[in-house]
């Protein structure tokens, strides 16, 4: 075999060593996509009323609001299935197996590409039970056949890129505590951009934050492909961008702090 | 080094150092293939950094070392397919079952998937796990733990086994069930590099010990040649009769006795000639002797005098 088909042997047999931690741990799992549906149950119900009013819509209120926020916890629930990456990575890291897979002739790199397709698993998972319960609250997206292979393809790039970002902070962090707390300014993150509120109405100074940092560009691609509109162009050019440096970024640190020891 | 057999494992002038913290201070191992080599020493004597560095886990600081011919570094890959590792610490997935640990090394080993189940089974039924193979080995006891991490590592039939304190924390039942599978190994021809703490096990199984101190291999040897390194051999007489203690002591020019005891010990080198030599006295005296025992010093007089600390009691 080639070193190519050894990597991705390799790498699938790593993904299973993965998918059988999820069905062992499935806790981790049901946490990691429980906690967006939390929000978006806490976000339609409790504030959902008043901010569909302001978002100033021909019909405002709470199926408004929950036609708007929808998108952003979609790209929220990503930024809570990393929060796990992290611990995974962690975990192996400073147990045994680890220094076993290091002497073993083996595509290195496939210790973690199995964490990095294992969360892609669980974050179109998570992306599933979100929409579920969405459309079981009334959302009803207007995407065609079209746009959602384009979300399809928004969801796996953007979760590439937090994800290859999370495993680098997992591989740096000394402890599994640490790699625990680390990812989760991720979380904070969809708030200081478009999920929740238009980015407008926000003072000057946090709206020019909030329209460049990569969460919002994320969150107004999948919201354009949902409602069936036009994907603006910057949007898409950032969403690329972003997702692919965090990806390369994440990567390259990964890569090594893992062959360094 | 002059050996008929090739070199399985050779490391010329090794070092490592942390900052100012030298670790390793220029240590030589030739280790022939097929024999079982013990690396011996206290804690942080360095054992486990010269494993790391043979094992390509870790780089040397200076030197060079060679696996099966392979340079440590520049043919890390090439060694990794040789070698099995077993750490101190038990390197199994905690998650995944006993059975399923070995099937993850198999399908790591590309081994296929019929020679894999036939490992796994063989290896189970070789390390008692048949029975725990259905459970996590976060059910398992120490020595569990242990012969499935032993089991793993030779999953992918390697030719040169490092073993870091394969048998700590294990009760004794445990230890011979370890000593036997590498025993096994050697028959089979498989070199094993070995580290302990203990003398006996080093005693028992090694062809060869060095021990480490301080970074430095401060003696090198088969068991008998490091034992001879040391003086404090003597031979020990009980005598019948009390009235005989003083009189025999003084005969044989001994280094002690006692007379509630009724025992003599005599300083020797525990050869032919000097235990000839002191029947052929006792015999001319007409001492009559209950017991003679021939006392050579043991790995632990060895230890002490070479490192300064007494060995843990295996």
């Amino acid at each position: 075999m080639s070193t190519l088909a050894y990597a991705l042997t390799d790498t699938s047999t790593m993904l299973r060593r993965q998918i059988k931690h999820m069905q062992r741990y499935p806790s981790l799992t049901i946490m990691l996509i429980g906690m967006p549906v939390v929000f978006l149950l806490l976000f339609v119900f409790v504030f959902g009323g008043t901010l569909g009013d302001g978002l100033g819509g021909p019909t405002g209120g709470r199926d408004a609001y929950l036609a708007y926020v929808t998108p952003g916890i979609l790209m929220m629930t990503l930024a809570g299935i990393v929060q796990g990456t992290a611990i995974g990575v962690a975990m192996d890291m400073t147990e045994g197996i680890i220094d076993r897979f290091r002497t073993m002739s083996i595509a290195r790199v496939s210790v973690l590409t199995g964490h990095v397709l294992g969360s892609m698993i669980q974050s179109f998972l998570g992306i599933a039970v979100v929409l579920g319960v969405a459309a079981a609250l009334g959302y009803r997206p207007e995407a065609g056949p079209l746009e959602w292979l384009g979300l399809v393809g928004v969801v796996a790039l953007v979760s590439f890129g937090l994800i290859w970002l999370t495993v680098a902070l997992g591989i740096t962090a000394k402890s599994v505590e640490t790699a625990s707390n680390s990812p989760m300014f991720l979380m904070i993150m969809p708030f200081l951009g478009s999920a929740f509120v238009p980015t407008d109405s926000m003072p000057t100074v946090l709206r020019y934050f909030a329209d460049y940092q990569p969460f919002t560009p994320w969150i107004e691609v999948t919201r354009s492909l949902l409602s069936g509109t036009a994907v603006d162009g910057q949007d898409l050019v950032l969403t690329i961008a972003w997702a692919l440096a965090f990806a390369i970024l994440g990567y390259a640190i990964s890569r090594k702090k893992f062959n360094k020891r | 080094m002059n050996t008929q057999k090739p070199l399985a494992i050779e490391a010329r002038n090794l070092t490592k150092s942390y900052g100012d913290n030298a670790v390793l201070k220029g240590v030589d191992i030739a280790v022939p293939e097929g024999t079982i080599y013990s690396l011996l020493g206290p804690n942080g004597a360095g054992k486990t950094t010269t494993v790391n560095i043979l094992t390509t886990l870790i780089p040397a600081s200076g030197g060079e070392a060679f696996v099966g011919g392979n340079h440590i570094v520049k043919q890390a890959d090439e060694v990794r397919k040789l070698i099995g590792v077993t750490g101190q610490f038990a390197a199994v997935d905690g998650l995944l079952t006993g059975r399923e640990n070995l099937h993850l090394m198999g399908r790591l080993h590309h081994l296929g998937k019929r020679e894999t189940v036939r490992r796994t089974e063989e290896l189970l039924e070789r390390f008692d796990l048949l029975e725990a193979a259905k459970r996590a080995p976060s059910t398992y006891s120490g020595g569990m733990k242990r012969r499935l991490d032993i089991a793993m590592c030779l999953m992918g039939n390697p030719k040169v086994i490092f073993l870091d304190e394969p048998t700590t924390g294990l009760d004794p039942a445990g230890r011979r069930t370890v000593w036997a599978a590498i025993r096994e190994l050697v028959k089979a021809g498989t070199t094993i590099f070995l580290t302990t703490q203990y003398l006996e096990e080093a005693d028992e199984l090694a062809d060869k010990i060095a021990v480490l101190n301080g970074g430095t291999l401060v003696a090198e040897g088969t068991s008998e040649e490091l034992k001879r390194l040391i003086p404090g051999g003597h031979i020990r007489l009980r005598v019948h009769q009390a009235g005989d203690v003083a009189r025999t002591a003084q005969l044989l020019e001994a280094s002690g006795s006692d007379a509630d005891q009724l025992t003599v010990e005599v300083p020797s080198d525990g050869s032919v000639h000097s235990l000839r030599k002191i029947l052929d006295t006792l015999d001319r005296e007409a001492i009559e002797v209950d017991e003679l025992t021939v006392h050579t010093p043991d790995l632990d007089d060895v230890f002490l005098a070479l490192t300064g600390h007494a060995a843990e009691a295996a």
